[in-house]
């Protein structure tokens, strides 16, 4: 239960050049599955196996690679049902209930996003997740007694339909790529 | 899905090594050997229990633009504004939520400036307001869920 904690703007973009953009390009859609996948990597793009290497810990580093790793099916491993659950947060605290509320295994995202008063007076967006909805207004309530929130004006929006869901398409002006995050 | 497939997805959560040989890596930390991991990898994600498996990317920080965005959309014209809504390349996914904000979708553009666009254009084509909440800070991104089911 590691809690990251990054001020998310302004973001300056960096610096990449045309074989990063091709080894983003590449990767895309996943590593390959042999032994020695940044070897292969680099075969398909004309980089050596360490080249590969060097600019993905660089690219990892700057922090336009945010992981590598598994996206799960939360749906396929038994988490059935997810809430958007929202929080009116006094502003001096929201540091301190944020980071409690992120560190719980059930919460996937965790975010501070602006009130647009007087229609919605919520700052904090928490997606809770669990095998049903009782689960997930269980683990809610579990979250508000240990973080603290008694006090604290929230509600919990179950989705009713999804209509698109798809990894987020950013072109640049040299190629296409798609990009896998949650916003 | 047995103890091991939950192990691998618990430990590729977390990350994956950038070196000569990350499978054999991750497989022994797990106690497997690396063909084992590799043909389970295969089939966690044949079988989609595993959406995908590779990089993360900081769309901001490559230039591109993500933000939340919640509208008040009348029942009786719900369904004309999400087709509208999800015709645009840049709306990422799309919610209907039991709330008074009753649609919720992520936009994702090219530019900052693209968000502003998008939702202008959604704004004069409906009528409706657009509420446009963009991530401020980030407390966790994990998208770490424990395969313990």
């Amino acid at each position: 239960m590691k809690v990251q904690t990054t001020v998310t703007k302004p973001h300056v973009p960096i610096v990449l050049d045309e074989l990063d953009v091709a080894l983003i390009a590449e990767i895309q859609t996943g590593l390959p599955l042999t032994p020695n996948p940044y070897a292969e990597i680099g075969q398909r793009i004309g980089l050596s196996e360490a080249a590969v290497i060097e600019r993905l810990q660089r690219l990892l580093q700057a922090g336009a690679i945010k992981r590598l790793g598994v996206v799960v099916r939360h749906h396929e491993i038994g988490y059935r049902a997810n809430a958007m659950t929202v929080w009116n947060i006094p502003d001096e605290k929201i540091s301190e209930l944020g980071e409690c509320m992120g560190g719980f295994e059930f919460v996937t995202l965790c975010y501070r996003r602006p009130r647009r008063l007087p229609d919605w007076p919520y700052n904090l967006f928490t997606m809770v997740h669990g095998r049903d909805r009782d689960e997930v207004l269980t683990n809610i309530s579990h979250m508000a007694e240990r973080c603290g929130l008694a006090s604290i004006q929230y509600e919990v929006l179950f989705s009713k339909r999804r209509f698109k869901q798809r990894g987020a398409i950013y072109t640049s002006s040299r190629e296409s790529k798609r990009l896998s995050q949650r916003s | 899905m047995d103890a091991i497939d939950r192990d691998i997805i618990n430990t590729l959560q977390a990350g994956f090594p950038i070196s000569e040989r990350p499978y054999a890596e991750v497989a022994a930390g797990l106690g497997i050997e690396e063909t084992e991991l590799l043909q389970r990898l295969q089939v966690l994600l044949d079988e989609k229990k595993l959406s995908r498996f590779g990089p993360m990317y900081h769309a901001e920080k490559l230039g591109g633009a993500f933000s939340l965005v919640a509208m008040q959309v009348p029942e009786e014209i719900y369904e004309q504004v999400a087709e509208l809504v999800n015709s645009y390349a840049e709306v990422a996914h799309n919610y209907q939520r039991d709330h008074a904000f009753n649609m919720w979708f992520v936009l994702a553009t090219e530019t900052p400036q693209r968000v502003d666009e998008v939702n202008a254009e959604i704004t004069r084509r409906t009528g409706l307001p657009v509420f446009n909440m963009p991530k401020l800070k980030e407390f966790y991104v994990g998208l770490r869920l424990d395969a313990h089911r």
